[in-house]
Protein backbone atom coordinates (compact mmCIF):
# COMPACT_ATOMS: atom_id res chain seq x y z
CA UNK A 1 0.00 0.00 0.00
CA UNK A 2 1.43 3.39 -0.53
CA UNK A 3 -0.06 6.91 0.74
CA UNK A 4 -1.23 9.93 -2.03
CA UNK A 5 1.39 12.53 -2.80
CA UNK A 6 -0.72 14.67 -0.41
CA UNK A 7 -0.47 12.30 2.84
CA UNK A 8 3.01 11.02 2.56
CA UNK A 9 4.04 14.80 3.01
CA UNK A 10 1.21 14.97 6.17
CA UNK A 11 3.50 11.80 7.49
CA UNK A 12 6.84 13.56 6.76
CA UNK A 13 5.56 17.04 8.40
CA UNK A 14 4.25 15.03 11.17
CA UNK A 15 7.62 13.06 11.87
CA UNK A 16 9.34 16.62 11.22
CA UNK A 17 7.15 18.65 13.75
CA UNK A 18 7.72 15.80 16.77
CA UNK A 19 11.62 15.37 16.00
CA UNK A 20 12.02 18.70 16.29
CA UNK A 21 9.63 19.25 19.00
CA UNK A 22 12.09 16.60 20.99
CA UNK A 23 15.46 18.67 19.77
CA UNK A 24 14.30 22.58 20.80
CA UNK A 25 12.37 21.44 24.62
CA UNK A 26 15.32 20.80 26.71
CA UNK A 27 16.91 25.13 24.80
CA UNK A 28 13.52 26.47 25.48
CA UNK A 29 12.98 24.96 28.86
CA UNK A 30 16.34 26.26 29.96
CA UNK A 31 17.47 29.42 27.88
CA UNK A 32 20.05 31.19 27.93
CA UNK A 33 19.48 34.28 30.02
CA UNK A 34 19.17 31.89 32.84
CA UNK A 35 22.09 29.44 34.55
CA UNK A 36 19.99 26.21 34.19
CA UNK A 37 20.35 24.26 38.08
CA UNK A 38 23.24 22.22 39.18
CA UNK A 39 21.56 19.08 38.38
CA UNK A 40 21.10 19.84 34.87
CA UNK A 41 24.68 20.50 34.89
CA UNK A 42 25.55 17.28 36.15
CA UNK A 43 23.18 15.54 33.82
CA UNK A 44 24.58 17.47 30.83
CA UNK A 45 28.27 15.46 32.11
CA UNK A 46 26.88 12.22 32.51
CA UNK A 47 24.30 11.91 29.65
CA UNK A 48 26.89 11.40 26.52
CA UNK A 49 27.94 8.13 28.02
CA UNK A 50 24.81 6.65 29.26
CA UNK A 51 22.84 7.90 25.91
CA UNK A 52 25.42 5.44 24.24
CA UNK A 53 24.11 2.71 26.12
CA UNK A 54 20.87 3.32 25.74
CA UNK A 55 20.94 3.28 22.30
CA UNK A 56 22.96 -0.11 21.93
CA UNK A 57 20.46 -1.80 23.52
CA UNK A 58 17.54 0.46 21.71
CA UNK A 59 18.82 -1.48 18.46
CA UNK A 60 18.65 -4.85 19.65
CA UNK A 61 15.57 -4.15 21.11
CA UNK A 62 13.36 -6.46 18.18
CA UNK A 63 15.54 -9.71 18.32
CA UNK A 64 13.56 -12.32 19.01
CA UNK A 65 16.18 -14.39 21.77
CA UNK A 66 13.64 -17.25 22.66
CA UNK A 67 13.06 -18.91 18.84
CA UNK A 68 15.59 -19.79 16.93
CA UNK A 69 18.47 -18.52 16.19
CA UNK A 70 18.37 -17.05 19.14
CA UNK A 71 19.90 -14.09 18.07
CA UNK A 72 22.78 -15.56 16.99
CA UNK A 73 23.22 -13.19 14.40
CA UNK A 74 23.28 -10.01 16.48
CA UNK A 75 25.55 -11.53 18.94
CA UNK A 76 28.11 -12.44 16.95
CA UNK A 77 28.19 -9.16 14.47
CA UNK A 78 28.17 -7.21 18.04
CA UNK A 79 31.29 -9.38 19.25
CA UNK A 80 33.07 -8.93 15.65
CA UNK A 81 32.52 -5.20 16.13
CA UNK A 82 34.03 -5.31 19.77
CA UNK A 83 36.82 -7.18 18.60
CA UNK A 84 37.33 -5.34 15.52
CA UNK A 85 37.88 -2.29 17.69
CA UNK A 86 39.45 -3.39 20.13
CA UNK A 87 42.00 -4.93 17.85
CA UNK A 88 42.28 -1.90 14.96
CA UNK A 89 40.84 0.82 17.16
CA UNK A 90 39.50 1.97 13.75
CA UNK A 91 36.02 3.27 13.57
CA UNK A 92 35.53 2.98 9.77
CA UNK A 93 36.61 -0.64 9.81
CA UNK A 94 34.81 -1.68 12.66
CA UNK A 95 31.45 -1.08 11.75
CA UNK A 96 31.76 -1.90 8.10
CA UNK A 97 33.77 -5.40 9.27
CA UNK A 98 30.66 -5.84 11.58
CA UNK A 99 27.90 -5.17 8.65
CA UNK A 100 29.44 -7.35 6.27
CA UNK A 101 29.57 -10.38 9.14
CA UNK A 102 25.73 -9.22 10.01
CA UNK A 103 24.60 -9.72 6.31
CA UNK A 104 26.54 -12.50 5.56
CA UNK A 105 24.35 -14.57 8.51
CA UNK A 106 21.20 -13.11 8.00
CA UNK A 107 21.43 -13.67 4.14
CA UNK A 108 22.95 -16.80 4.28
CA UNK A 109 23.85 -18.86 6.94
CA UNK A 110 20.48 -17.83 9.63
CA UNK A 111 18.00 -17.90 6.58
CA UNK B 1 38.23 38.45 5.72
CA UNK B 2 39.96 38.27 9.04
CA UNK B 3 37.58 35.81 10.48
CA UNK B 4 38.96 33.29 7.69
CA UNK B 5 41.50 31.91 9.47
CA UNK B 6 39.44 30.82 12.78
CA UNK B 7 36.78 29.38 10.12
CA UNK B 8 39.01 27.54 8.00
CA UNK B 9 40.55 26.02 11.09
CA UNK B 10 37.92 25.05 12.36
CA UNK B 11 36.53 22.75 8.61
CA UNK B 12 39.72 21.55 9.03
CA UNK B 13 39.51 19.80 12.56
CA UNK B 14 35.82 19.17 12.02
CA UNK B 15 35.86 17.13 8.81
CA UNK B 16 38.23 14.40 9.76
CA UNK B 17 36.27 13.85 12.83
CA UNK B 18 32.70 13.19 10.76
CA UNK B 19 34.69 11.22 8.72
CA UNK B 20 32.78 7.91 10.36
CA UNK B 21 29.54 9.79 10.15
CA UNK B 22 30.39 10.02 6.47
CA UNK B 23 30.86 6.22 6.59
CA UNK B 24 27.41 5.37 8.47
CA UNK B 25 25.92 8.22 6.96
CA UNK B 26 26.41 7.27 3.35
CA UNK B 27 25.85 3.69 3.95
CA UNK B 28 22.59 3.99 6.42
CA UNK B 29 21.00 6.85 4.03
CA UNK B 30 21.85 4.95 0.80
CA UNK B 31 20.20 2.10 2.64
CA UNK B 32 17.23 4.14 3.41
CA UNK B 33 17.09 5.46 -0.12
CA UNK B 34 17.00 2.26 -1.48
CA UNK B 35 14.22 0.73 1.15
CA UNK B 36 12.09 3.79 0.34
CA UNK B 37 12.25 2.69 -3.30
CA UNK B 38 11.52 -0.93 -2.84
CA UNK B 39 8.11 0.39 -1.02
CA UNK B 40 7.47 2.52 -4.28
CA UNK B 41 8.54 6.03 -3.14
CA UNK B 42 11.22 7.43 -5.20
CA UNK B 43 14.46 9.48 -4.25
CA UNK B 44 12.61 12.79 -4.38
CA UNK B 45 10.13 11.42 -1.72
CA UNK B 46 13.06 9.61 0.40
CA UNK B 47 15.38 12.79 -0.32
CA UNK B 48 12.43 14.95 1.36
CA UNK B 49 11.96 12.72 4.37
CA UNK B 50 15.53 13.38 5.11
CA UNK B 51 16.36 17.02 4.35
CA UNK B 52 13.01 18.21 6.25
CA UNK B 53 12.61 15.74 9.43
CA UNK B 54 16.25 14.62 9.14
CA UNK B 55 15.60 11.80 11.86
CA UNK B 56 18.04 9.28 11.23
CA UNK B 57 16.35 5.58 12.63
CA UNK B 58 12.74 7.37 13.00
CA UNK B 59 12.67 7.29 9.20
CA UNK B 60 12.94 4.03 8.92
CA UNK B 61 10.73 3.36 11.29
CA UNK B 62 8.58 5.81 9.37
CA UNK B 63 8.43 3.53 6.23
CA UNK B 64 6.10 1.52 8.13
CA UNK B 65 4.07 4.57 8.64
CA UNK B 66 3.83 4.60 4.89
CA UNK B 67 3.12 1.89 3.97
CA UNK B 68 0.46 1.40 6.57
CA UNK B 69 -2.78 3.61 7.02
CA UNK B 70 -2.43 7.35 6.88
CA UNK B 71 -2.33 8.38 10.44
CA UNK B 72 -0.27 11.56 10.91
CA UNK B 73 -1.14 11.97 14.79
CA UNK B 74 0.25 8.50 15.24
CA UNK B 75 3.60 9.30 13.28
CA UNK B 76 4.27 12.61 15.14
CA UNK B 77 3.61 10.75 18.64
CA UNK B 78 5.99 8.14 17.46
CA UNK B 79 8.61 10.57 16.15
CA UNK B 80 8.60 12.26 20.13
CA UNK B 81 9.08 9.05 22.01
CA UNK B 82 11.40 7.37 19.36
CA UNK B 83 13.14 10.55 19.33
CA UNK B 84 13.13 11.34 22.87
CA UNK B 85 16.94 10.81 23.68
CA UNK B 86 17.44 14.17 21.50
CA UNK B 87 16.01 16.28 24.95
CA UNK B 88 19.41 14.34 26.79
CA UNK B 89 21.54 15.81 23.88
CA UNK B 90 19.68 19.18 24.33
CA UNK B 91 20.72 19.37 28.12
CA UNK B 92 23.97 18.07 27.61
CA UNK B 93 24.86 20.91 25.01
CA UNK B 94 23.13 23.32 26.91
CA UNK B 95 26.36 24.66 28.04
CA UNK B 96 28.18 24.37 25.08
CA UNK B 97 25.65 25.71 22.63
CA UNK B 98 25.28 28.62 25.08
CA UNK B 99 25.63 31.98 23.43
CA UNK B 100 26.32 31.15 19.51
CA UNK B 101 23.98 33.57 18.30
CA UNK B 102 21.71 32.69 15.17
CA UNK B 103 23.50 29.40 14.11
CA UNK B 104 22.35 27.98 17.42
CA UNK B 105 19.04 27.47 15.29
CA UNK B 106 20.56 25.64 12.76
CA UNK B 107 22.74 23.70 15.53
CA UNK B 108 19.07 22.80 17.67
CA UNK B 109 17.61 21.79 13.94
CA UNK B 110 20.34 19.36 13.10
CA UNK B 111 21.37 17.93 15.83
CA UNK B 112 21.35 14.31 16.29
CA UNK B 113 22.85 11.08 17.81
CA UNK B 114 26.19 11.17 16.08
CA UNK B 115 26.68 15.38 16.37
CA UNK B 116 25.70 14.94 19.49
CA UNK B 117 28.34 12.18 19.87
CA UNK B 118 30.82 14.37 18.44
CA UNK B 119 30.54 17.61 19.71
CA UNK B 120 29.87 16.07 23.57
CA UNK B 121 33.14 14.13 23.12
CA UNK B 122 35.75 16.49 20.81
CA UNK B 123 37.10 19.83 21.58
CA UNK B 124 37.68 21.89 18.56
CA UNK B 125 41.87 23.18 18.42
CA UNK B 126 42.18 26.57 20.26
CA UNK B 127 42.71 28.40 16.69
CA UNK B 128 39.28 27.24 15.17
CA UNK B 129 36.04 29.37 15.85
CA UNK B 130 34.28 26.98 18.61
CA UNK B 131 31.06 28.24 16.79
CA UNK B 132 32.12 27.93 13.14
CA UNK B 133 33.43 24.32 14.03
CA UNK B 134 30.03 22.91 15.67
CA UNK B 135 28.46 24.12 12.67
CA UNK B 136 30.63 22.27 10.17
CA UNK B 137 30.36 18.87 12.26
CA UNK B 138 26.37 19.43 12.06
CA UNK B 139 26.13 20.55 8.38
CA UNK B 140 28.54 18.09 7.15
CA UNK B 141 26.84 15.15 9.07
CA UNK B 142 23.52 16.35 7.18
CA UNK B 143 24.08 16.52 4.27
CA UNK B 144 25.79 12.92 4.61
CA UNK B 145 22.61 11.91 5.32
CA UNK B 146 20.83 13.98 2.52
CA UNK B 147 23.29 12.83 -0.23
CA UNK B 148 23.37 8.95 0.86
CA UNK B 149 19.46 9.07 0.89
CA UNK B 150 19.56 11.01 -2.59
CA UNK B 151 22.30 8.65 -4.11
CA UNK B 152 20.19 5.45 -2.44
CA UNK B 153 17.02 6.62 -4.06
CA UNK B 154 18.57 7.02 -7.54
CA UNK B 155 20.77 3.86 -7.30
CA UNK B 156 17.68 2.20 -6.18
CA UNK B 157 16.31 2.19 -9.64
CA UNK B 158 19.33 0.47 -10.99
CA UNK B 159 20.28 -1.91 -8.66
CA UNK B 160 18.97 -4.71 -7.30
CA UNK B 161 21.16 -5.97 -4.36
CA UNK B 162 20.14 -8.11 -1.20
CA UNK B 163 19.74 -5.59 1.54
CA UNK B 164 19.17 -7.38 4.17
CA UNK B 165 20.71 -6.43 7.07
CA UNK B 166 22.51 -3.58 6.10
CA UNK B 167 20.88 -1.49 8.91
CA UNK B 168 23.30 -3.04 11.29
CA UNK B 169 25.59 -0.50 10.00
CA UNK B 170 23.72 1.64 12.70
CA UNK B 171 23.67 -0.90 15.63
CA UNK B 172 27.27 -1.13 14.85
CA UNK B 173 28.40 2.51 15.00
CA UNK B 174 26.03 3.09 18.31
CA UNK B 175 28.25 0.14 19.72
CA UNK B 176 31.44 1.67 18.76
CA UNK B 177 30.73 4.97 20.24
CA UNK B 178 29.89 3.46 23.19
CA UNK B 179 33.32 1.42 22.98
CA UNK B 180 34.50 5.39 22.74
CA UNK B 181 33.11 6.65 25.48
CA UNK B 182 34.02 3.94 27.37
CA UNK B 183 37.71 4.04 26.86
CA UNK B 184 37.46 7.28 29.41
CA UNK B 185 36.95 5.58 32.96
CA UNK B 186 35.05 8.00 34.32
CA UNK B 187 32.77 7.65 32.18
CA UNK B 188 31.67 3.85 32.98
CA UNK B 189 29.32 3.92 35.69
CA UNK B 190 27.24 5.72 33.47
CA UNK B 191 27.52 3.80 30.65
CA UNK B 192 27.06 0.64 32.27
CA UNK B 193 24.03 1.77 34.28
CA UNK B 194 22.26 2.87 31.16
CA UNK B 195 22.71 -0.31 29.38
CA UNK B 196 21.37 -2.47 32.74
CA UNK B 197 18.46 0.27 32.54
CA UNK B 198 17.56 -0.09 28.74
CA UNK B 199 17.58 -4.00 29.41
CA UNK B 200 15.60 -4.24 32.22
CA UNK B 201 13.17 -1.91 30.56
CA UNK B 202 12.94 -3.94 27.29
CA UNK B 203 12.45 -7.18 29.16
CA UNK B 204 10.05 -5.43 31.24
CA UNK B 205 7.71 -3.24 29.05
CA UNK B 206 8.67 -4.91 25.96
CA UNK B 207 10.33 -3.43 22.59
CA UNK B 208 6.78 -1.13 21.23
CA UNK B 209 7.39 0.78 24.72
CA UNK B 210 10.99 0.77 26.16
CA UNK B 211 12.43 4.20 25.15
CA UNK B 212 10.56 6.05 27.93
CA UNK B 213 11.15 3.99 30.50
CA UNK B 214 14.59 3.75 29.64
CA UNK B 215 15.28 7.15 29.84
CA UNK B 216 13.24 7.38 33.02
CA UNK B 217 15.73 4.55 34.66
CA UNK B 218 18.66 6.30 33.11
CA UNK B 219 17.56 9.86 34.66
CA UNK B 220 16.88 8.51 37.91
CA UNK B 221 19.86 6.61 38.27
CA UNK B 222 22.07 9.37 36.48
CA UNK B 223 20.52 12.25 39.37
CA UNK B 224 20.81 9.96 42.30
CA UNK B 225 24.70 8.75 41.47
CA UNK B 226 25.44 12.08 40.29
CA UNK B 227 27.53 13.62 42.86
CA UNK B 228 29.22 10.46 43.75
CA UNK B 229 30.12 10.27 39.80
CA UNK B 230 30.56 14.47 38.84
CA UNK B 231 32.59 14.04 41.81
Amino acid sequence: MRLTPMETLGIILAVAAGTQLTRWLPFLLFPESREPPRAVTDLGRLLPAAMMGLLVVYCMKDVAWTAPPHGAPEVLAVSAVVLLHRWRGNVLLSIAGGTALYMLLVQAVFV
Amino acid sequence: MKNLTPRRAALRAAFPATIPVMTGFLCLGLAYGVLMQSKGYGPLWSTLMSAVAFGGSMQFVAITLLTAAFDPIQAFLLSVMINARHMFYGLALLDKYRGLGKIRAVLIYTLCDETFSLVSSLEPPPEADRKWYYLCVSLLDYAYWVAGTAAGGLLGNLLTFNTKGMDFALTALFVVLFLEQWKRRENRPAGAASLACAAASLTVCGAENMVIPAMVLVLAVLLGGRKRLCA
